[in-house]
């Protein structure tokens, strides 16, 4: 695959835009969007930097793209520590941590696993520093039986170096591996039956966090979807339990997964958690931070091309150009090797909502960016890391978790793409596989995708022979897989995209045969899946929208009813 | 009904063939018998060594000829004995857990072993299995004569056992599963719908990771670079 893609099918398209767009408009100008962050490219406006997975592109936009770019940073917390304190000491609505310990109670604490943030963040990770504050509390108040539960629900285990990464050295070394492990949702003897809430879901959670005294809970809220009921309801929860929502029905009636209040998903998790909430003593502490994920060099990844210095430019252009001649595993090392020097922009200690009404309110004012009417074509790269390949290879599955589950839900109010619109996504697609994260998948891809793509069908026919594979579920259970259920949950993530966008098209895959299981279309050049878009959504000028990621960044769509562009 | 084919030593426990072997020929009726038959038993052991390189059922054959002489009734009173001192503390941890949660799924759990059929019908129950199919020695007079009885379980041979075993009971075998830690037994591997490697040899490592089948790790610690070279996509 090459590192620069020619140009948008300019015969076509862009000859047909650049009527509409200004010439003497200066190259970053706005269009019907008033927010700065959203960029209406014109005829004058260089190429667009995309990854495509480990490797970094780029391409020449149409004139009339609106790009949308990601907020800059928020400013951190200039003492984390004291936040943290202040959080524990003036929690809302709950009485403060200190008040709720007695001598010799039995606390759990639960943290969220390696899948949040993304990439993982520079040491001191923050929950190493709310831990740290948390276990000296405890330690003042003689609370002295206390574990450690990593909340990895049915992801895969954390290995020990990751554990040290996320809580430090001296929490590792005090806790690591009897009091500070990894949550067993296969346990037959780990898990406990909680209830079942008034829509039939049961709530089966880890058996030492329901029988503790007192269950902490530590969040790192990174998106709108992670946190609140989430972090125990699921976090601590096993198979029985996540079939309630993580099903293609519920999947099917999500609008986004990252506007809560729209999601059927997070309905169902709510009517779980406040169960949950009824039930047992938690304490919830959740923490959000900015999306500084490009340390120096790499800051420039944050900008607007059009506002490149001179040496920014070079080094985008000497970056790609090593990675696109570097091996595979390279790439991956130089992307991954680098943790993300995310500042703290909140920490939040007390009741479940309450706490998680502020972390969405940081998320959001993080992330979204207001933009006006929806697109026909939705452009993105999909980049080498989701987060449930942290540390290995990202995967065809993955792919399609990215593209229609993570960067199609990346909207709040109306999608960013019309329904019956195009994706048009840069990865290569190969089909190679972790074989040790990922081992489940290799055979939902090879074996399940081949016999269908229906998401209904594969539920009903596959997804309990694979959740009851007892030799996934040893390679779960003490090896680093993902449950065998993951898999299909990947596919169901994906379920809301696949009903909304008509057509996915993929630039610069490797291979025709893993897009086709994916139900994608390939193009060779841009140009070539511009016109394909063009044709699917039968417009003869699409309206094209680039989510300029990574960082993050979240569309607030205010549907506008607009020739060519009609809003579902 | 599924059913899930174990293979023993080296899959479910950490020992062979050959440690039961050595407790018997260590056992015997008195010390110069114990020696001379340890004796005659080392002896063999360079040509069973070759034999376990090219055929495994040459070697089974080589190996249980130590037998020859030892009475049947001496064989059983020590059977109890030898499970316990040899074989139980030798299974594997997690072992019996993945065989219960086997055999929770409804799966009938068959054990599939080149040891000696007394021994496995205890490991059997001890692990909570259903079935074994194992070798069984021919005995004359009350004596073992050193020879097994037809069929030899071993290699391509566990593969036609598991075959024959799953016709007979009507059992699908592209739902059936299979487990192994040696290269020697990717036949019976091969004939199931879901074979899996339990801390692989080298060879069947790298035949697992070809064909994307699962491993399993049972109290094995590998060196960091074998970890990752298994998980390279």
């Amino acid at each position: 695959m090459s590192t620069s893609l020619p140009p948008a099918s300019s015969s076509r398209f862009r000859s047909r835009q650049n009527g509409s767009g200004d010439p003497a408009s200066p190259s970053r100008s706005r269009g019907r969007n008033d927010h700065p962050l959203v960029v209406t490219l014109d005829r004058k406006s260089g190429p667009r930097s995309v990854f495509a997975g480990d490797r970094l592109l780029e391409v020449d936009l149409p004139a009339g793209t609106r790009c949308i770019y990601p907020r800059p940073p928020m400013a951190a917390l200039k003492d984390v520590d004291a936040a943290i304190r202040y959080a524990l000491s003036h929690p809302l609505n709950s009485e403060p941590l200190y008040a709720k310990l007695r001598p010799g109670m039995k606390v759990v604490i639960a943290i969220d696993d390696i899948s949040l943030p993304l990439p993982p963040m520079r040491r001191p990770d923050v929950r190493e520093r709310v831990l740290t504050v948390v276990l000296e509390l405890l330690a003042d108040y003689a609370v002295e039986d206390v574990e450690i539960i990593i909340a990895t629900s049915i992801h895969r285990r954390m290995t020990a170096d990751e554990v040290r990464h996320v809580v430090g050295d001296r929490i590792f070394d005090a806790y690591w591996p009897d009091r500070l492990y990894n949550h067993d949702a296969e346990d037959p003897r780990g898990m406990k039956l909680v209830g079942t809430t008034e829509h039939g879901e049961v709530v089966e959670l880890n058996r030492k966090a329901v029988e503790s005294d007192l269950l902490i809970y530590v969040n790192l809220n990174l998106v709108p979807m992670d946190g609140g009921h989430k972090s125990v309801a699921v976090g601590l929860c096993g198979y029985k339990s996540l079939r309630a929502h993580h099903n293609p029905h519920v999947m099917r009636d999500c609008h986004s997964y990252m506007d809560p209040r729209r999601s059927a998903l997070a309905t169902s998790v709510e009517r779980m958690g406040r169960l949950v909430e009824k039930t047992l003593n938690v304490f919830h502490i959740e923490t959000t931070v900015n999306n500084r994920m490009f340390a120096p060099p790499l800051e420039f990844l944050h900008k607007n091309e059009d506002d490149w210095t001179g040496a920014e430019r070079a080094a985008f252009k000497g970056l790609a150009f090593t990675l696109s001649k570097l091996p595979q595993p390279a790439r991956q090392a130089i992307f991954q090797r680098v943790p993300s020097p995310y500042g703290v922009t909140g920490v939040f200690a007390g009741e479940c909502e309450a706490v998680h009404e502020k972390s969405l309110d940081r998320c959001n004012a993080q992330y979204m960016v207001p933009v006006h009417g929806q697109a026909d074509v939705l452009v993105a790269g999909i980049p080498y890391i989701s987060p449930y390949n942290v540390n290995s290879f990202l995967n065809p599955l993955l792919v399609q978790v990215m593209a229609q589950g993570y960067l199609f839900n990346m909207y709040r109010g109306a999608p960013l793409v019309r329904k019956g619109g195009a994706m048009i996504v840069f990865h290569p697609c190969t089909d190679a596989f972790d074989k040790e994260h990922h081992a489940p998948y290799i055979e939902f891809v090879h074996d399940v995708l081949p016999q269908t793509r229906d998401a209904v069908e594969m539920h009903r026919r596959f997804e309990e022979k694979f959740a009851t594979n007892p030799a996934y579920l040893e390679m779960y259970r003490r090896g680093h897989a993902y449950h065998p259920a993951h898999p299909f949950y990947m596919w169901y993530w994906g379920e809301a995209g696949r009903q909304h966008v008509g057509k996915v098209i993929v630039v610069g895959a490797d291979n025709d045969y893993i897009p086709k299981l994916l139900g994608y279309e390939t193009a060779r050049t841009f140009g070539d899946a511009l016109a394909m878009a063009g044709d699917a959504c039968g417009v003869r000028e699409p309206e094209v929208a680039m989510l300029h990621v990574p960082p993050i960044v979240m569309a607030d769509v205010a549907p506008a009813h607009q020739p060519g562009n009609g809003v579902e | 009904m599924i059913a899930s084919f174990f293979d023993v030593d080296g899959t479910l426990v950490r020992t062979n063939l050959l440690h039961p072997t050595i407790f018997y020929l260590a056992n015997h009726t008195n010390p110069a018998r114990s020696l001379g038959a340890l004796a005659r038993a080392a002896a063999a052991g360079p040509r069973m060594a070759l034999a376990e390189m090219l055929d495994r059922r040459r070697f089974n054959e080589l190996l249980f000829a130590v037998y020859a002489g030892i009475s049947q009734d001496r064989l059983l009173l020590l059977a109890d004995e030898a499970f316990d001192g040899v074989i139980r503390r030798a299974v594997y941890p997690g072992a019996r857990e993945l065989v219960q949660r086997t055999v929770d799924e409804g799966h009938e759990v068959v054990l599939v072993s080149g040891a000696l059929d007394f021994l496995m019908e205890r490991l059997a129950k001890h692990l909570g299995a259903t079935a074994h199919i194992s070798n069984r020695l021919e005995f004359k007079d009350g004596y073992a004569t050193g020879k097994l009885l037809r069929p030899i379980v071993a290699g391509p041979e566990k593969a036609r056992l598991v075959r024959e075993w799953a016709r007979d009971r009507g059992q699908d075998l592209a739902d059936c599963f299979a487990y192994s830690d040696s290269y020697s037994d990717v036949p019976m591997l091969s004939v199931v719908g879901h074979p899996c490697a339990i801390n692989p040899d080298r060879r069947l490592a790298n035949l697992a990771r070809t064909y994307a089948w699962p491993v399993i790790h049972f109290g094995t610690t590998r060196p960091r670079l074998a970890h990752l070279l298994e998980r390279l996509p």
